[in-house]
Protein backbone atom coordinates (compact mmCIF):
# COMPACT_ATOMS: atom_id res chain seq x y z
CA UNK A 1 0.00 0.00 0.00
CA UNK A 2 1.34 3.43 -0.90
CA UNK A 3 2.08 5.76 1.95
CA UNK A 4 0.33 9.11 1.72
CA UNK A 5 2.69 12.09 1.87
CA UNK A 6 2.17 15.85 2.02
CA UNK A 7 1.59 15.96 -1.75
CA UNK A 8 -1.53 13.80 -1.39
CA UNK A 9 -3.40 16.39 0.69
CA UNK A 10 -4.96 19.13 -1.42
CA UNK A 11 -7.44 21.68 -0.07
CA UNK A 12 -11.01 20.41 -0.37
CA UNK A 13 -13.02 17.37 0.70
CA UNK A 14 -10.71 14.47 1.54
CA UNK A 15 -12.99 11.63 2.60
CA UNK A 16 -15.82 10.28 4.71
CA UNK A 17 -14.99 7.62 7.28
CA UNK A 18 -16.96 5.29 9.49
CA UNK A 19 -19.56 4.36 10.49
CA UNK A 20 -18.31 3.65 13.99
CA UNK A 21 -20.90 2.18 16.37
CA UNK A 22 -20.60 3.38 19.97
CA UNK A 23 -22.02 1.23 22.76
CA UNK A 24 -23.33 2.27 26.18
CA UNK A 25 -20.60 0.11 27.79
CA UNK A 26 -17.86 2.04 25.95
CA UNK A 27 -19.37 5.37 26.98
CA UNK A 28 -19.56 4.33 30.63
CA UNK A 29 -16.05 2.81 30.63
CA UNK A 30 -14.44 5.94 29.17
CA UNK A 31 -16.37 8.23 31.51
CA UNK A 32 -15.50 6.13 34.56
CA UNK A 33 -11.81 6.47 33.80
CA UNK A 34 -11.46 9.99 32.39
CA UNK A 35 -14.60 12.04 32.93
CA UNK A 36 -16.68 10.69 35.84
CA UNK A 37 -19.31 13.43 35.85
CA UNK A 38 -22.84 12.22 36.67
CA UNK A 39 -24.15 13.32 33.24
CA UNK A 40 -21.80 10.72 31.64
CA UNK A 41 -22.37 7.91 34.16
CA UNK A 42 -25.80 8.04 35.72
CA UNK A 43 -29.12 7.90 33.79
CA UNK A 44 -31.11 9.88 36.36
CA UNK A 45 -28.50 12.61 36.80
CA UNK A 46 -28.11 12.73 33.01
CA UNK A 47 -31.86 13.26 32.50
CA UNK A 48 -31.74 16.24 34.85
CA UNK A 49 -28.68 17.71 33.08
CA UNK A 50 -28.58 20.26 30.27
CA UNK A 51 -27.99 17.36 27.84
CA UNK A 52 -31.23 15.59 28.91
CA UNK A 53 -30.03 12.02 28.85
CA UNK A 54 -26.89 9.90 29.15
CA UNK A 55 -24.14 11.33 26.96
CA UNK A 56 -20.55 10.36 26.24
CA UNK A 57 -17.62 12.48 27.37
CA UNK A 58 -16.54 15.06 24.82
CA UNK A 59 -13.00 13.68 25.21
CA UNK A 60 -14.33 10.25 24.29
CA UNK A 61 -15.84 11.73 21.13
CA UNK A 62 -12.49 13.41 20.30
CA UNK A 63 -10.67 10.13 20.87
CA UNK A 64 -13.17 8.30 18.64
CA UNK A 65 -12.63 10.91 15.90
CA UNK A 66 -8.88 10.30 16.24
CA UNK A 67 -9.45 6.57 15.78
CA UNK A 68 -11.73 7.11 12.79
CA UNK A 69 -9.08 9.33 11.20
CA UNK A 70 -6.42 6.71 11.98
CA UNK A 71 -8.43 3.91 10.41
CA UNK A 72 -9.47 6.16 7.52
CA UNK A 73 -6.05 7.47 6.43
CA UNK A 74 -3.54 8.32 9.16
CA UNK A 75 -2.51 4.65 9.43
CA UNK A 76 -1.13 4.93 5.88
CA UNK A 77 0.07 8.53 6.08
CA UNK A 78 3.66 9.63 6.78
CA UNK A 79 2.33 11.46 9.85
CA UNK A 80 4.78 12.82 12.38
CA UNK A 81 2.21 13.92 14.93
CA UNK A 82 0.19 17.05 15.58
CA UNK A 83 1.09 20.28 17.39
CA UNK A 84 -2.45 20.77 18.65
CA UNK A 85 -6.06 21.65 17.89
CA UNK A 86 -7.02 25.15 16.82
CA UNK A 87 -10.67 24.76 17.71
CA UNK A 88 -13.00 22.04 18.89
CA UNK A 89 -16.74 22.51 19.21
CA UNK A 90 -19.04 20.04 20.93
CA UNK A 91 -22.39 20.78 19.30
CA UNK A 92 -24.66 17.88 20.29
CA UNK A 93 -24.31 15.03 22.76
CA UNK A 94 -22.83 11.62 21.92
CA UNK A 95 -25.48 9.01 22.80
CA UNK A 96 -25.29 5.27 23.47
CA UNK A 97 -25.88 3.36 20.22
CA UNK A 98 -24.79 6.22 17.94
CA UNK A 99 -23.28 5.33 14.57
CA UNK A 100 -20.68 7.98 13.84
CA UNK A 101 -19.31 9.14 10.52
CA UNK A 102 -16.44 11.60 10.09
CA UNK A 103 -16.18 14.00 7.15
CA UNK A 104 -12.62 15.16 6.66
CA UNK A 105 -11.67 18.23 4.70
CA UNK A 106 -8.21 19.67 4.04
CA UNK A 107 -8.43 23.35 4.98
CA UNK A 108 -4.84 24.23 4.25
CA UNK A 109 -1.61 22.49 3.23
CA UNK A 110 1.71 24.32 3.44
CA UNK A 111 5.39 23.43 3.58
CA UNK A 112 6.98 23.82 7.01
CA UNK A 113 9.46 26.68 7.26
CA UNK A 114 11.39 25.15 10.16
CA UNK A 115 11.44 21.60 8.71
CA UNK A 116 11.33 21.87 4.91
CA UNK A 117 11.17 18.08 4.48
CA UNK A 118 7.70 18.21 6.04
CA UNK A 119 4.41 19.96 5.45
CA UNK A 120 1.63 21.08 7.75
CA UNK A 121 -1.81 19.85 6.71
CA UNK A 122 -4.71 21.48 8.55
CA UNK A 123 -7.76 19.25 8.66
CA UNK A 124 -11.34 20.04 9.52
CA UNK A 125 -13.19 17.04 10.87
CA UNK A 126 -16.96 16.94 11.31
CA UNK A 127 -18.54 14.05 13.23
CA UNK A 128 -22.20 13.27 12.61
CA UNK A 129 -24.59 10.66 13.96
CA UNK A 130 -26.80 8.44 11.77
CA UNK A 131 -29.52 11.13 11.73
CA UNK A 132 -27.01 13.57 10.23
CA UNK A 133 -26.81 15.73 13.36
CA UNK A 134 -23.35 17.28 13.81
CA UNK A 135 -21.89 16.25 17.15
CA UNK A 136 -18.53 17.96 16.90
CA UNK A 137 -16.24 19.96 14.65
CA UNK A 138 -12.49 20.06 14.96
CA UNK A 139 -9.75 22.00 13.18
CA UNK A 140 -6.31 20.51 13.71
CA UNK A 141 -2.95 20.57 11.92
CA UNK A 142 -0.91 17.41 11.36
CA UNK A 143 2.77 17.31 10.36
CA UNK A 144 3.23 15.13 7.27
CA UNK A 145 6.50 14.15 5.58
CA UNK A 146 7.04 15.33 1.99
CA UNK A 147 7.95 12.89 -0.77
CA UNK A 148 11.72 12.47 -0.66
CA UNK A 149 12.27 13.17 -4.35
CA UNK A 150 10.21 16.37 -4.14
CA UNK A 151 11.66 17.61 -0.84
CA UNK A 152 15.21 17.20 -2.15
CA UNK A 153 14.65 19.65 -5.01
CA UNK B 1 -17.28 22.39 42.08
CA UNK B 2 -17.92 26.05 42.73
CA UNK B 3 -20.62 28.47 41.63
CA UNK B 4 -20.03 31.01 38.87
CA UNK B 5 -19.99 33.87 41.38
CA UNK B 6 -17.20 32.24 43.39
CA UNK B 7 -14.78 31.87 40.49
CA UNK B 8 -12.10 34.53 40.40
CA UNK B 9 -10.38 35.65 37.21
CA UNK B 10 -6.59 35.34 37.19
CA UNK B 11 -6.22 32.99 40.15
CA UNK B 12 -4.21 29.82 39.42
CA UNK B 13 -5.50 26.57 40.82
CA UNK B 14 -3.47 23.35 40.85
CA UNK B 15 -5.75 20.51 39.77
CA UNK B 16 -3.41 17.55 40.27
CA UNK B 17 -0.63 15.53 38.71
CA UNK B 18 -0.42 12.21 36.87
CA UNK B 19 2.43 9.87 35.94
CA UNK B 20 2.07 8.33 32.48
CA UNK B 21 3.35 4.74 32.51
CA UNK B 22 4.35 2.91 29.32
CA UNK B 23 1.51 0.48 29.96
CA UNK B 24 -1.13 3.23 30.18
CA UNK B 25 0.26 5.02 27.12
CA UNK B 26 0.05 1.84 25.04
CA UNK B 27 -3.40 0.91 26.33
CA UNK B 28 -4.93 4.28 25.39
CA UNK B 29 -3.11 4.29 22.05
CA UNK B 30 -4.24 0.76 21.16
CA UNK B 31 -7.82 1.87 21.62
CA UNK B 32 -7.85 5.35 20.09
CA UNK B 33 -4.56 6.37 18.47
CA UNK B 34 -2.51 3.36 17.37
CA UNK B 35 0.29 5.28 15.66
CA UNK B 36 3.61 3.42 16.07
CA UNK B 37 5.23 6.17 18.20
CA UNK B 38 2.42 5.77 20.78
CA UNK B 39 2.65 1.96 20.87
CA UNK B 40 6.28 0.96 20.55
CA UNK B 41 9.41 2.23 22.37
CA UNK B 42 11.69 1.74 19.37
CA UNK B 43 9.32 3.52 16.97
CA UNK B 44 8.96 6.31 19.57
CA UNK B 45 12.74 6.75 19.81
CA UNK B 46 13.03 7.05 16.02
CA UNK B 47 10.17 9.61 15.85
CA UNK B 48 10.20 13.38 16.41
CA UNK B 49 9.15 12.61 20.02
CA UNK B 50 12.38 10.76 20.91
CA UNK B 51 10.66 8.10 23.01
CA UNK B 52 7.39 6.30 23.66
CA UNK B 53 4.97 9.25 23.68
CA UNK B 54 1.43 9.48 25.00
CA UNK B 55 -1.30 10.28 22.47
CA UNK B 56 -2.26 13.93 22.75
CA UNK B 57 -5.83 12.77 23.34
CA UNK B 58 -4.60 10.72 26.27
CA UNK B 59 -2.98 13.86 27.75
CA UNK B 60 -6.18 15.86 27.23
CA UNK B 61 -8.33 13.11 28.74
CA UNK B 62 -6.06 12.87 31.80
CA UNK B 63 -6.30 16.64 32.27
CA UNK B 64 -10.11 16.26 32.20
CA UNK B 65 -9.87 13.40 34.72
CA UNK B 66 -7.89 15.56 37.13
CA UNK B 67 -10.24 18.53 36.67
CA UNK B 68 -13.23 16.34 37.53
CA UNK B 69 -11.43 14.91 40.59
CA UNK B 70 -10.53 18.43 41.71
CA UNK B 71 -14.16 19.54 41.29
CA UNK B 72 -15.31 16.57 43.34
CA UNK B 73 -12.84 17.52 46.12
CA UNK B 74 -14.27 21.06 46.13
CA UNK B 75 -17.80 19.65 46.28
CA UNK B 76 -16.90 17.52 49.31
CA UNK B 77 -15.42 20.56 51.05
CA UNK B 78 -18.56 22.57 50.31
CA UNK B 79 -20.75 19.73 51.60
CA UNK B 80 -18.64 19.56 54.78
CA UNK B 81 -19.31 23.27 55.31
CA UNK B 82 -23.01 22.60 54.81
CA UNK B 83 -23.11 24.62 51.58
CA UNK B 84 -25.14 23.96 48.46
CA UNK B 85 -23.16 21.94 45.89
CA UNK B 86 -23.22 23.22 42.33
CA UNK B 87 -23.40 20.77 39.43
CA UNK B 88 -21.37 21.88 36.43
CA UNK B 89 -22.85 21.89 32.98
CA UNK B 90 -21.33 20.58 29.77
CA UNK B 91 -18.62 22.30 27.74
CA UNK B 92 -19.33 23.79 24.31
CA UNK B 93 -15.71 23.19 23.31
CA UNK B 94 -12.16 24.49 23.51
CA UNK B 95 -9.61 26.47 21.55
CA UNK B 96 -5.83 26.73 21.29
CA UNK B 97 -5.00 23.21 22.42
CA UNK B 98 -1.18 22.93 22.20
CA UNK B 99 0.80 19.73 22.56
CA UNK B 100 3.96 21.73 23.21
CA UNK B 101 6.35 18.91 24.10
CA UNK B 102 5.92 15.14 24.07
CA UNK B 103 4.72 13.37 27.20
CA UNK B 104 7.00 10.33 27.41
CA UNK B 105 6.65 7.14 29.43
CA UNK B 106 7.53 7.88 33.06
CA UNK B 107 6.78 11.63 32.83
CA UNK B 108 4.74 13.21 35.61
CA UNK B 109 2.56 16.07 34.45
CA UNK B 110 1.12 18.63 36.87
CA UNK B 111 -1.95 20.44 35.60
CA UNK B 112 -3.23 23.83 36.71
CA UNK B 113 -5.83 26.28 35.48
CA UNK B 114 -6.38 30.04 35.42
CA UNK B 115 -9.78 31.57 34.71
CA UNK B 116 -9.36 34.02 31.84
CA UNK B 117 -12.91 35.27 31.42
CA UNK B 118 -16.45 34.82 32.71
CA UNK B 119 -19.80 36.01 31.45
CA UNK B 120 -23.41 35.13 31.97
CA UNK B 121 -25.19 33.17 29.27
CA UNK B 122 -27.69 35.24 27.29
CA UNK B 123 -29.75 32.23 26.26
CA UNK B 124 -29.60 30.48 29.63
CA UNK B 125 -29.53 33.14 32.39
CA UNK B 126 -29.20 30.50 35.13
CA UNK B 127 -25.77 29.64 33.72
CA UNK B 128 -22.44 31.40 33.47
CA UNK B 129 -19.84 30.71 30.79
CA UNK B 130 -16.27 30.41 31.93
CA UNK B 131 -13.04 30.34 29.94
CA UNK B 132 -10.11 28.72 31.67
CA UNK B 133 -6.51 28.27 30.47
CA UNK B 134 -5.28 24.84 31.51
CA UNK B 135 -1.54 24.14 31.55
CA UNK B 136 0.47 20.93 31.98
CA UNK B 137 4.07 21.06 33.26
CA UNK B 138 6.41 18.04 33.38
CA UNK B 139 8.79 17.04 36.19
CA UNK B 140 11.55 19.20 34.61
CA UNK B 141 9.34 22.29 34.78
CA UNK B 142 8.74 22.34 31.02
CA UNK B 143 5.32 23.27 29.73
CA UNK B 144 3.97 20.37 27.67
CA UNK B 145 0.26 21.11 27.32
CA UNK B 146 -2.01 24.12 27.11
CA UNK B 147 -5.71 24.53 26.39
CA UNK B 148 -8.31 27.28 26.54
CA UNK B 149 -11.38 25.47 27.86
CA UNK B 150 -14.97 26.73 28.00
CA UNK B 151 -17.63 25.46 30.38
CA UNK B 152 -21.15 26.18 31.60
CA UNK B 153 -21.09 26.86 35.35
CA UNK B 154 -24.28 27.29 37.42
CA UNK B 155 -25.07 30.67 38.99
CA UNK B 156 -25.85 30.90 42.66
CA UNK B 157 -29.55 31.28 43.48
CA UNK B 158 -30.37 30.82 39.81
CA UNK B 159 -33.75 29.37 40.69
CA UNK B 160 -34.86 32.28 42.88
Amino acid sequence: MTTLTFEDFKPGHFGTFGPRHVTREEILAFAAEYDPQPMHLDEEAAKASMLKGLSGSGWHLCSLLMRMMFDGFISRTASMGSPGVNELRWLAPLRPGDDLTADIEVEEARISRSRPDTGIVTFKGVVRNAAGVTLCEMVSPIIVRRRTDVAAE
Amino acid sequence: MRFFEDMEIGVRREVGSFTFTAEQIKKFAAQFDPQAFHLDEEAGRKSLFGGLAASGWHVGSVCMKLMVADGQRMSKEAAARGEEIPVWGPSPGFRELRWIKPVLAGDTISFSGVIESKRTSEKRPEWGILQSRMTGINQRGEQVYSLLATAFVPRRNAGS
